[in-house]
């Protein structure tokens, strides 16, 4: 199949306003502007099952319907904070396709009544930052945002607002209060942000590859959409392939392809003589698959959630043989340790307990009894803290320890990893 | 005299104070305006930005202490960030910052004496289709190899 989103993205100087019109650029939102009314749009999206790219999946066109209609102003946020491990999509998007996200954006803009937007775009990505900001000067001089947007009486603002390097910033709530210009603590809900939000006013997050995908779906209509994937898992994906494969990169596909598919024919498989041991499908904090599973479980966010992990970012990686699976759990480990944003103690106090007890597993200081507390451990933190990076940080270690567990104990009885393996710390 | 930001940069963040629904939101880009003006964002420079958003320094405070990219001590005038996350360290980048510690002679976090390079081991920079990868300041290399590292710092060392 044809890709959708990244369909055009090797056209050299694709960034530009006068290469993407050529490509069939803006059409969708002149059309719109004249044809549908904001609440068609919703509908659209809605009936075509979009589901958000971000990582929990929700249906894209239901939080739109969550916004109160009471009168206040409404914000878009287009969430470009991408910084889940193995996740490199929107980066890919916002660096050679800006535009194409800002079409999307516009339409959902003007299907929520948005007037104001803002793109919190990861600090670290400086080339992002100014592709991006080029494309909003040239979509206000080519009269797609400001006032009387293509003389349609929508009028519509957006600021290119750059983070600093804080990972708890993509948890929507966090976003909002780095917005807003504090510490990034994430918020108790509810309330939500579809009622109180950035500013306390009504605001939708949506990421950048599901602005994206609107465009398409507007362009085309729902029926379209739905023709692409499973029931309720409409669409392609971006797959983010890396690690232990011969080609490394984005890979948009239909979802529900099988996972076995996407590592080996997309991604060209293993290097010779090596053999597949375990995928981590959705991004760092999705439960890892053994071999086994991975071979066997398709694509799409239902397949995946059934299989006890989950699509979550896209951030596909992949581990052959020679990874020690717990030298992987606790570099995985240390990273939410890291992130943790300190608000939460269970978080706060938690991953860093697991960070110490795997880095003295790997070490060969383990005690009998290690993986067990571990285990304790994790089940101390889960479910206990205001967001999910708590949740995020036992799902690893915990699906490690479960389905590798002879592994973690070779390393407490014999002080090392196991034979074969490499070391990567 | 108080730290003042430059006139370009007081202009700026009153503009954006403008566009913005509170004041307060201009913080990350006035201190990112801050970073590109002073080496590092000590009181003195907490204090002007607060100032110019009417917030007390602490607020300021408490947010440039808070994000990475908002220096609280002196940096190198070249920041060498690797990724060291799962899909880099597969790709052999925890080897990498060992070698450019030994390279710079110092360990990950310190700066050299003549205040060149800072060496920082990084979380995931979405780049992993390039792994390993790091970042000179702002220029992003991917798929480096130990002589594309030593080539590099050379580099930066001689001043190119």
């Amino acid at each position: 199949m044809e890709p959708i989103i990244t369909r055009h993205l090797g056209t050299p100087d694709l960034w530009r306003l006068d290469t993407y019109r050529a490509h069939g650029g803006y059409e969708t939102l002149t059309k719109a502007l004249q044809e549908h009314q904001p609440d068609d749009l919703i509908t659209m999206v809605r009936d075509a099952g979009l589901r958000g790219r971000g990582g929990a999946g929700f249906p894209t066109g239901v939080k739109w319907g969550f916004l109160p209609k009471d009168g206040r102003p409404r914000y878009l946020i287009c969430n470009g904070d991408e910084s889940e491990p193995g996740t490199f999509k929107d980066r890919l998007l916002l660096e050679n396709d800006p535009h194409q996200v800002l079409e999307g954006l516009i339409l959902s803009c003007y299907a929520v009544g948005a007037h104001l937007a803002f793109i919190y775009l990861r600090g670290e990505f400086f080339l992002s930052a100014r592709r991006v900001q080029e494309a909003i000067d040239e979509a206000y001089q080519a009269g797609y945002l400001g006032e009387n947007i293509l003389g349609s009486g929508m009028n519509l603002e957006v600021l290119l607002h750059r983070g600093a390097g804080a990972y708890i910033c993509g948890e929507e709530t966090g976003l909002i209060e780095s917005l807003e210009g504090k510490r990034a603590y994430p918020r108790i809900k509810p309330p939500f942000p579809a009622n109180i939000g950035a500013f306390g006013m009504p605001t939708v997050v949506n990421n950048v590859e599901t602005l994206a995908n609107v465009r398409h779906i507007v362009a085309h209509g729902a029926e379209w959409y739905n023709s692409i994937g499973p029931e309720r898992n409409r669409g392609t994906r971006m797959w983010c392939v890396s690690g232990r494969v011969r080609k490394p990169g984005v890979y948009e596909v239909p979802l529900g392809i099988p996972l076995r598919d996407l590592i080996f024919d997309h991604a060209g498989g293993l290097e010779e003589g090596r053999t597949l041991k375990a995928v981590i499908p959705g991004g760092s904090s999705s439960p890892i698959l053994t071999a086994e599973e991975a071979m066997e479980v398709d694509s799409d966010f239902d397949a995946l959630q059934r299989a006890g992990t989950m699509g979550g970012s896209g951030g596909l990686m992949v581990l052959d043989d020679r990874v020690c699976v717990v030298q992987s759990s606790y570099i995985i480990s240390e990273f939410y340790h890291d992130e943790s944003c300190g608000q939460c103690t269970p978080c706060r106090q938690g991953t860093g307990w697991m960070t110490k007890l795997l880095h003295r597993i790997e070490h060969g200081e383990g005690r009998p009894g290690d993986v067990d507390l571990l285990l304790s451990m994790g089940a101390n933190i889960f479910g206990r803290t205001i967001c999910p990076l708590g949740d995020a940080a036992v799902w690893p270690v915990e699906s490690a320890i479960n389905k590798f567990r002879s592994e973690f104990d070779h390393h407490i009885s014999d002080k090392r990893c196991l034979p074969g393996t490499e070391s990567i710390l | 005299m108080a730290v003042q930001l430059s006139e370009a940069a007081q202009a700026r963040i009153e503009q954006l104070i403008e566009r913005y629904p509170t004041p307060r939101a201009v913080m990350l880009p006035a201190l990112h305006l801050a970073t590109q003006e002073f080496p590092y964002l000590d009181d003195e420079v907490c204090q002007a930005v607060a100032d110019l958003l009417q917030v007390p320094m602490v607020d300021v405070k408490g947010v440039a202490t808070f994000y990475t990219m908002f220096p609280t001590e002196p940096q190198g005038t070249c920041e060498v960030h690797i990724c060291f996350n799962l899909s880099c360290s597969l790709q052999g980048a925890r080897r990498l910052l060992r070698r450019a510690e030994r390279q710079l002679g110092i360990e990950v976090g310190q700066t050299t004496p003549d205040g060149r390079f800072t060496l920082r081991g990084v979380e995931c920079m979405a780049a992993c289709d390039r792994a390993p990868m790091m970042y000179l300041n702002d220029e992003l290399y991917g798929n480096v190899t130990e002589e594309k590292l030593d080539e590099l710092l050379h580099q930066k060392s001689s001043g190119e």
